[in-house]
């Protein structure tokens, strides 16, 4: 297939490979004392699980899969929150499809829709709105969720629904911002990480300006990366070369989608509709101040918080779960004390085993496991 | 018993829709069985319209092992392109006794009918039924009707169960597979899984994939004349060919490894998975199968099955080993490797 297949070709790969080995090696990095490079997005943890990049690289490199799922570090009480409104009689609940398996409390959107919710599996938010307007005696309800990279797609759709006057449909906001919760890793004690890779489906729509501060406060290296094997390799790369040179600068490896200066219609939209919190609850991370967003008042017709009345419950995350410590890179997955046995993909406690793009999931689907952690 | 039935006239049934009557036993149900159903499977066994079929024992042979399968269909949408439930149901049943090295011979159609489903929409099903049948060369003798109220059953429900024959001196399962046998499947994966989903409207995705729904007897018969060793076979149906897989693995106690540059993937079926997050290992297939073989036989195995026109594009992807046994390993085109695990449930699309 073109344009996907020359990401993923084996030739240039090992190229790569051998000069991030001379890199390594340059660096003076060895098993014992790693550079540990952060894949921010939940989106690159997949790739580098799915082609098994991390047992390419080097053993004196460490990937640490980083807080970018959004469908992991949505915490249970907001699932609670989903099904409330979910067993509303009026209701269709929409959603994402990897939404549907995370697990709240008692239940996830699944076991609620076999239980008689109406819960539907949408491709596009846009999709939830046609719905509302086929089906004027119910409330559709979206579940909207994600980083800036399904904001704007969710902003735009509120504002197509005030001009077309429908009024049986709204939203349910979930979205995160990814800015805060890196500073709150790097803030973090023990926090040991060298180089970062930089989210790209969120560049396309930031820009590369929300991710200066990592080189300029935090002396880090990010590259914007793109998300074919290839696309990953040589952003490792470029961040080696970045430490080799002493350097700390974002860089943009994904130039052939990202504009350093960003989506300027997207980023209206999501102003014009949304305004940040005071502070957002993630699984795994407790409470990260102005980590998330809300819809603005004068939406609030279209805001499911401010139409339905909600459990809103906080309900603090299994203690022994030790995501919060995979996050930051302080434990691989398989060292945390429940991963393969208490937590499995088919009984999530925290946070990371909860999507295929949370990295206790990856580990447990894709790494050549021991034989104790079969099920 | 078909004296009372009045003149099969087929304007009669135009724009009409299956009532509770018709599942009643009465007048109604006379008619729909007579002047709808039993025409589309016209044959000598069905035509007494006994409680039974009545087979005769002969059909064994000498030494011959009778096979006896069922399966049943509810997919929704019920027409999708490249078949609908009538052709799965028929190809679905002939394809568990093919694979298990049987002659197909004779089914059994049991629909639930859902109270206001058109009457063209079953007469369409019935004859696709009939198409399939003839293509496998298997006759529909004895079935049932029920009727259920709306909301009951989505449009229709098919049971089917058929009988087969495997010929003395067959033998196919775990008992014969060793190190270096060779996995064999006959053509590209993930067709019908893509199909149906697209069919369905609530993805607003044109994707020009159609189901890859056949019988697959005839391809079997082919492939047994080219390599009388066959070890095993399964096709590759929900959960696909990483579901078969580990199904072997597992109950062979043996390791398998899966190439991913071997895997045969039509390019449509590659796009909408990058699309939508989706694995082509795990998507559902209709007439495709994995086959076990000794390595010895694998090149004639491979030739007969690409003169076949259900096994053009026949690949080998994978090989036992004793190493990692019940592990299904994929060894990307890296050179990494990766579990293939059993899928936890339906496959859910990423949202990024």
């Amino acid at each position: 297939m073109k344009f996907v297949d020359e990401f993923r070709d084996p030739i240039a790969a090992k190229a790569l490979l051998r000069e991030i080995g001379a890199s390594l090696d340059h660096l003076g990095a060895t098993e014992k004392k790693p550079i540990q490079v952060m894949e921010v997005c939940g989106g690159h943890t997949h790739s580098i699980f799915r082609y098994a990049l991390k047992d390419l690289v080097p053993q004196s490199l460490e990937f640490v899969h980083g807080p970018g799922c959004p469908v992991c570090v949505l915490p249970m009480g907001r699932v609670d929150d989903c099904i409330a409104i979910a067993r509303r009689p009026e209701v269709i609940f929409t959603t994402f499809g990897d939404a549907m398996r995370v697990p709240g409390s008692e239940m996830s959107l699944l076991q609620a829709r076999a239980q008689g919710a109406d819960v539907r599996m949408v491709y596009s938010p846009l999709d939830a709105l046609a719905l509302a307007q086929k089906n004027p005696d119910r409330e559709v309800v979206f579940f909207g969720l994600g980083f800036e990279t399904t904001m704007p797609s969710t902003a735009m759709t509120v504002l197509e629904a005030k001009r077309l006057g429908v009024r049986n449909f709204s939203l349910f906001c979930n979205h995160i911002t990814i800015v805060p919760t890196i500073k709150a890793v790097l803030d973090s004690p023990g926090m040991r990480i060298d180089g970062f890779l930089g989210p790209g489906h969120v560049g396309m729509v930031t820009g590369t300006l929300p991710f200066r501060f990592i080189a300029e406060q935090y002396h880090r290296p990010l590259v914007i990366s793109g998300f074919e094997p290839n696309d990953i390799l040589h952003s490792l790369l470029m961040v080696l070369r970045q430490l080799e040179a002493g350097e700390a600068k974002i860089e943009n490896q994904y130039s052939r989608l990202v504009d350093p200066n960003g989506n300027r219609v997207a980023m209206q939209a999501i102003a014009e509709v949304f305004e940040l919190r005071e502070f957002f609850e993630w699984r795994g991370l407790g409470s990260i101040d102005h980590s998330g967003v809300r819809v603005r008042a004068a939406y609030a017709d279209y805001d499911a918080e401010r139409r339905f009345s909600l459990p809103n419950a906080k309900i603090a995350d299994p203690k022994s779960c030790q995501c919060g410590e995979v996050i930051k890179g302080v434990l691989k997955p398989q060292q945390c004390k429940v991963f393969g046995t208490a937590c499995t993909p088919r009984t999530p406690l925290g946070a990371l085993m909860v999507s295929s793009e949370g990295a206790c999931s990856a580990y447990y689907q894709y790494a050549t496991r021991p034989e104790e952690t079969v099920a | 018993m078909n004296a009372a039935v009045p003149m099969n006239d087929a304007s009669r049934w135009r724009d009409r829709t299956i009532t509770l009557a018709h599942g009643s036993g009465g007048r109604a149900m006379r008619e729909l069985i007579d002047e709808i159903i039993v025409p589309a499977f016209d044959n000598a066994l069905l035509a007494p319209l006994e409680d039974q079929a009545r087979i005769p024992a002969s059909l064994l042979g000498d030494g011959g092992t009778l096979a006896f399968t069922t399966d049943s269909f509810v997919v929704s949408p019920l027409v999708f392109p490249g078949g609908d439930i009538g052709t799965l149901a028929v190809c679905g049943t002939v394809n568990d006794l093919a694979v298990g090295g049987a002659i197909p011979k004779y089914l059994s159609c049991a629909l639930v009918l859902e109270e206001g489903l058109d009457v063209d929409m079953l007469r369409d099903v019935l004859a696709s039924m009939a198409r399939a049948a003839a293509a496998a060369g298997v006759s529909i003798v004895t079935g049932d009707t029920k009727v259920v109220e709306r909301g009951a059953a989505d449009g229709m429900f098919v049971t089917t169960a058929g009988i087969g024959v495997i010929p003395a001196g067959r033998a196919t399962g775990p008992a014969g597979v060793r190190a270096g046998d060779r996995l064999v499947v006959n053509g590209t994966l993930g067709d019908h899984g893509v199909a149906v989903m697209a069919a369905r409207n609530d993805l607003a995705l044109q994707i020009p994939v159609a189901s890859d729904c056949a019988p697959l007897n005839g391809l079997v018969e082919a492939m047994f004349s080219a390599a009388p060793d066959l070890r095993w076979l399964r096709d590759a149906t929900r959960g696909g060919l990483a579901t078969i897989a580990n199904e072997f693995a597992r109950e062979g106690h043996f390791g398998l490894v899966l190439d991913e540059t071997a895997l045969p993937v039509a390019d449509a079926v590659r796009g909408a998975c990058e699309i939508l997050g989706l694995d082509p290992l795990y998507l559902a297939n209709e007439g495709k199968l994995a086959a076990l073989v000794p390595a010895a036989q694998v090149d004639a195995l491979l030739a007969a099955m690409r003169a076949h026109p259900l096994g053009r594009d026949a690949a080998v992807v994978g090989e036992v080993r004793t190493e990692r046994p019940d592990l299904v390993v994929l060894r990307s085109r890296f050179g990494g490797d990766r579990v293939v695990d059993l899928p936890l449930g339906e496959q859910l699309p990423r949202i990024c």
